[in-house]
């Protein structure tokens, strides 16, 4: 199976609805989103869910505090200033290292794991998906967006492509979302942030050797921007594998949760399936190289 | 008074928000906290002069002291250090800086390293701040709290903040007195706007929702902070020279001088509400 993960560095650029636009082109494929802190896909794709699961993906000190005597030696050896003055923990800072563990000479303080999230697996028309929600300020994004990688794992039969919707920024959930997959879509915007944000998320594709194409959204917006982008993708070897044009309708039609594809809007049911075949031929050259 | 500008979902116009604020509000400060993708600068065009790399401790192995016990790498809750036979194997990437591994060290074999993993820059009077992830880098937090210190007690203090509602959130929001939240009356804004309220609700920081692109189309989230009872300070229509602007950089306080007094308006609002 060959994983592709779209992504965007904001958010906000329409990522979303190209996968799910995907999702109803593409034949014989599997779902995840990773995009665990605000999921989207799934109001699009309203499956039944087959399996729901809590996820503990962090730790947190818990003081006992019949043992404790007091000496400060925990509130001096944490680096986060989890302790207060009372010698309590305070779980939004806690990031569940355990050093305070290591110094407590009464043995007064554990590490238990906690629940940072739910995982899902859901039965949906477009294929099997694999999703998650992040409890709120939860630590640990990046392994919960693993988790959602390893579900799909365990329910895939012979699908020949996994879609992800991946996360924003650069950090350890993009991190978590690209690695090991087989090509980054970034989905971008003519825009001077957008331009800024797409040239740093490629610099993380890069940086773990994922390949990267780049579809500019919205792209007849600032033509002067779009060929920017175009001209600094050419020069560092990014493919652009599609452009889509903004159009009012689209807008319309994902306020009644409809894809330009469900829509009917002929122009960019086009472009997108342009993008795909595209995006195959690259994958299967790569294969080939 | 501190303010956090902030939104479930990215590209909601937080940056167009927090940098229209700052471009209104006279000797404030900005701090551009979304250190993995910081916009702020392309909007406030700042001249940069002060640049300091974020460092953190990282372990590094004496290997004169070190007899492969293993304990450092059952101490490390991060899977960040390893021992092989006759190696010691440390990732600083995904290390949490925590030094739990040189506690446990019985032969003081650990010593700890600095390592950059980013950068804070600032104008010359630090009225801007902004922090940079370096790329291929995991772990943004240090380089929020690094921008943090930096505050400016007396002022009105502008923190836009990363997008979604991680631990990256909490402490860039963590000693706010007001938050701002941005929505945008998206098929998912609703959702992701829930998110965001629920978050700021858990830290009892009082807030305020700023609509953007708003429009009669979509009242979903009009109606969602009417019967939660939140204010709405202010709606942004959608409109095509905002849009416009944006893509190049420019802010709606620059386009004219109407926007100029909503966003005026907008900062008296969370005074306001800050002091209720
Ligand atoms: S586990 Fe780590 S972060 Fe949590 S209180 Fe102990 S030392 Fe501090
Ligand atoms: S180190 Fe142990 S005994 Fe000392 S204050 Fe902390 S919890 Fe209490
Ligand atoms: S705990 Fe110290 S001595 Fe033991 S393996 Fe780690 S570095 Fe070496
Ligand atoms: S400092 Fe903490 S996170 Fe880093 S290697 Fe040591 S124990 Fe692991």
């Amino acid at each position: 199976m060959k994983q592709i993960v779209f992504i965007s560095g904001k958010g906000g650029t329409g990522k979303s609805t190209l996968v799910s636009s995907l999702s109803l082109l593409v034949q014989n494929k599997m779902l995840a989103d990773c995009d665990v802190e605000a999921p989207n896909l799934h109001i699009l794709l309203q499956g039944e869910i087959l399996k729901k699961r809590d996820f503990f993906g962090a730790k947190e000190a818990v003081i006992d505090s019949s043992a404790c005597i007091k000496c400060g030696l925990c509130r001096k050896t944490c680096r986060f200033d989890a302790i207060s003055e009372e010698f309590e923990i305070k779980p939004m800072k806690c990031e569940g290292c355990g050093a305070c563990t290591l110094v407590c000479p009464q043995n007064a303080i554990k590490l238990e794991e906690v629940k940072t999230g739910e995982t899902y697996v859901s039965n949906t028309s477009r294929g099997t998906f694999s999703h998650a929600l992040l409890d709120i300020g939860a630590e640990g994004s990046g392994r919960l967006v693993t988790e959602v990688r390893k579900n799909v794992n365990a329910y895939k039969k012979d699908e020949e492509w996994l879609l992800i919707d991946g996360s924003p920024g650069i950090g350890c959930v993009v991190i978590a979302s690209i690695t090991g997959t087989d090509a980054v879509v970034v989905v971008s915007e003519p825009t001077k942030s957008g331009q800024s944000d797409l040239e740093r998320v490629l610099g993380v594709a890069k940086h773990f050797g994922v390949p990267a194409f780049v579809c500019i959204n919205k792209y007849n917006l600032n033509l002067k921007v779009t060929s920017e982008i175009e001209e600094y993708c050419e020069n560092n070897g990014y493919p652009v594998i599609g452009k889509i044009p903004f159009e009012p309708s689209i807008v319309k039609a994902l306020q009644e949760f409809k894809t330009p594809i469900e829509a009917g809007n002929k122009v960019i049911t086009n472009e997108i399936k342009n993008l795909w075949a595209r995006l195959v031929d690259e994958v299967e050259n790569l294969k080939k190289a | 008074m501190k303010v956090g500008i902030l939104s479930g979902k990215g590209g909601t116009g937080k940056t167009t928000v927090s940098a229209s604020l700052a471009a209104v509000v006279p000797s404030c400060q900005y701090i551009d906290c979304d250190v993995e993708e910081p916009n702020g600068a392309i909007f406030l065009k700042p001249e940069l002069k002060e640049k300091s790399p974020v460092k953190v401790l990282v372990p590094e192995i004496d290997m004169t002291k070190c007899n492969f016990c293993g304990l450092c790498a059952k101490a490390c809750q991060f899977n960040a250090i390893a021992v092989v036979k006759d190696k010691v194997l440390v990732f600083p990437e995904i290390c949490h800086h925590c030094g739990a591994c040189k506690i446990a060290c019985p032969n003081d074999a650990i010593l700890e390293v600095e390592r950059t993993i980013g950068v804070v820059e600032a104008n010359e009077d630090g009225t801007f701040l902004q922090g940079k992830l370096d790329v291929g880098e995991p772990i943004s937090i240090p380089i929020i709290n690094e921008l943090k210190k930096h505050i400016k007690e007396d002022r009105f203090v502008i923190l836009d903040c990363p997008p979604g509602a991680s631990c990256a959130v909490v402490n860039s929001i963590e000693g706010c007195d007001y938050c701002v939240l941005i929505a945008e009356p998206t098929p998912f804004g609703l959702h992701d706007i829930k998110i965001a309220v629920q978050l700021v609700k858990n830290m009892g920081i009082p807030f305020g929702v700023v609509l953007n692109k708003a429009s009669n189309d979509n009242r979903s989230i009009h109606h969602f902070c009417q019967s939660e009872g939140i204010e709405i300070l202010m709606a942004i229509p959608f409109s095509k020279e905002i849009a416009e602007g944006y893509s190049k950089g420019i802010l709606p306080v620059e386009i004219n001088d109407l926007w100029n007094e909503k966003f005026k308006k907008l900062y008296e609002k969370i005074e306001g509400g800050a002091h209720k």
